[in-house]
């Protein structure tokens, strides 16, 4: 559902972010995308909801080709992605409920259809309860699960998440593992980009590694491979 | 779009501006102040584009006719007058209705030249356009019978490059303000935004449409010009209001007359409620088009 074809990225300021990347992920897969800082990982990351455009290459999700999409089209790619945070992008003065229901307002859904799927993904992520605090009065590790909440709530075939554990002390990070595990395992296609040598040791899925602009590393079910 | 988002947009936009509150009331301190000192000027300027327009219907020219002209040859030559390209009318007097003209005019002594009477007859012509007044009364000069045109001559010329010189400084003024306070709203709009940039972030990455993110702010922006349209329209009123019930009486019978009070400040007022809109959407619409390249 994803594919990659000789990617090659230079940024304004000269810096080559990728060397020429080719990549197929397909649909249900869980990557984990790993590398050391600087090496490409948020680049390849934000061109799949075409943050970033490569310089040359192409770029398919969901069988829309990134080149040849229209700018006023981007939006309609952005809503079959959801997309995480390592610092969870939650807005401040909207409670949780709200802070959900904005993705699917933004979509223009029924207000009938909000209330059903955000008490649907509040549940899924155990957070029914504090449905009306704000951002402000949770922990670290249930701000993340709001924003898990809001990136599936117009359930997306695929969810990006860059470096969701980072912020977290790692109990926490487990139990948003085992979030991202649930999702997956309903077909989400799930990419994470993560310096968390434990998790990708513990849960092994894919590793796809970049360095240097470069793809070093495609295993199945591998390890991080990289001194934490 | 759906009712229920345009509702939602409504919404949105009235939030922002309480939200906001310094720089809304900043933003619109800054309109009220500019569309008054434009709806002051407007007002000055429409009524002096006025005198100028009186001043200059009044410049007429005057045809001396020949005294061997007779009575056939002045039919003739008024023909040809009206027939000229450029003339709006003629009125033709005899030079015994001249005299009686002086008499009124300069007193009863004047009445001894009945016997003999040493004035033209005369056609009083006046241009279509003022402005050509000059070159009308050249080609009337050139006709057959005629023994003299005046019309004011290198006085005129000086009269109507003062009207537009004056015409265009005004003009160039109200530009100059209207881009002012363009300037002003749009950098408060750009502080609310900054302060909303993270909103705007995250609508763009959940699949927000570009206008989707724009309406709320192009609509608070346009609060903003209303907000402050509302002082300069009242101010405009009630001040151009005294001024003709202070000169209307005043003025009575004199050659130059100001604007009359109603349709002219339902104009006025229309045209600062109209700009205040205009500044307030232009602006917001500028200031947000960075911000949406997420």
């Amino acid at each position: 559902m994803i594919q990659f074809e000789n990617i090659y990225k230079k940024y304004p300021n000269g810096i080559v972010a990728l060397n020429g990347v080719n990549i197929e992920i397909k649909q249900g897969e869980f990557v984990y995308v790993v590398g050391p800082s600087g090496a490409g990982k948020s680049t390849f990351i934000k061109m799949i909801y075409r943050e970033e455009q490569p310089t040359d290459g192409k770029i398919t999700v969901n069988g829309l080709s990134l080149g040849k999409l229209k700018r006023k089209r981007v939006p309609y790619l952005r809503r079959q992605i959801g997309v995480v945070f390592q610092d969870f992008k939650l807005l401040p003065r909207l409670t949780v409920y709200e802070n959900i229901a904005f993705a699917l307002e933004v979509i223009e859904e029924s207000p009938a259809a909000i209330r059903q799927r955000v008490m649907d993904v509040l549940d899924l992520v155990g957070l029914r309860h504090k449905a009306k605090m704000l951002p402000a009065e949770l922990s670290g590790g249930e701000q993340q699960r709001v924003a898990i909440a809001r990136s599936i709530v117009n359930v997306p075939k695929v969810v990006i998440a860059d470096e969701p554990t980072g912020n977290l002390d790692p109990e926490t990070s487990w139990d948003i593992m085992n979030l991202f595990e649930q999702i997956n395992a309903r077909g989400t296609t799930i990419i994470m980009a993560t310096h968390n040598k434990e998790v990708v040791n513990t849960i092994r899925h894919r590793v796809i590694a970049i360095e240097d602009g470069l793809i070093v590393r495609d295993a199945a079910g591998g390890d991080y491979g990289y001194e934490a | 779009m759906k009712p229920r988002t345009t509702a939602r947009h409504f919404r949105e936009s009235f939030k922002s501006l309480g939200r906001n509150a310094w720089m809304t009331f900043a933003s619109v301190s800054a309109v009220t102040v500019t569309l008054l000192l434009v709806g002051v000027f407007v007002l000055i300027m429409m009524n002096l584009n006025k005198v100028a327009d009186d001043l200059e219907r009044d410049v007429e020219i005057k045809v001396f006719v020949s005294l061997t002209a007779d009575e056939a040859a002045t039919e003739s030559l008024e023909t040809a007058i009206n027939g000229m390209p450029g003339v709006l009318s003629v009125d033709f007097s005899t030079k015994e209705e001249e005299l009686q003209d002086l008499i009124t005019d300069y007193g009863d002594e004047l009445s001894l030249y009945k016997q003999s009477n040493p004035l033209y007859d005369v056609f009083y012509v006046k241009a279509e356009n003022p402005q050509q007044t000059a070159s009308v009364a050249k080609g009337i000069a050139a006709l057959e019978g005629i023994e003299d045109v005046k019309y004011g001559e290198g006085k005129i010329e000086k009269l109507f490059s003062f009207l537009n010189l004056s015409r265009n400084v005004g003009l160039v003024l109200i530009l100059a303000l209207l881009f002012t306070a363009m300037f002003l709203i749009s950098n408060t709009i750009r502080i609310t935004i900054v302060a909303r940039r993270h909103e705007i972030e995250i609508m763009k990455l959940v699949g927000a449409t570009n206008w989707f993110v724009r309406i709320p702010f192009i609509l608070e922006g346009m609060w903003l010009g209303v907000l402050g349209a509302i002082i300069p329209i009242a101010l405009v009123t009630m001040l151009y209001y005294n001024v003709t019930e202070y000169a209307q009486p005043r003025l009575n019978d004199e050659l130059i007359q100001l604007l009359d009070f109603t349709p002219f400040i339902y104009q006025v007022n229309g045209l600062i409620l109209l700009m205040g809109v205009f500044i307030g959407v232009w602006g917001s619409f500028m200031s947000i088009r960075k911000f949406l390249k997420v």
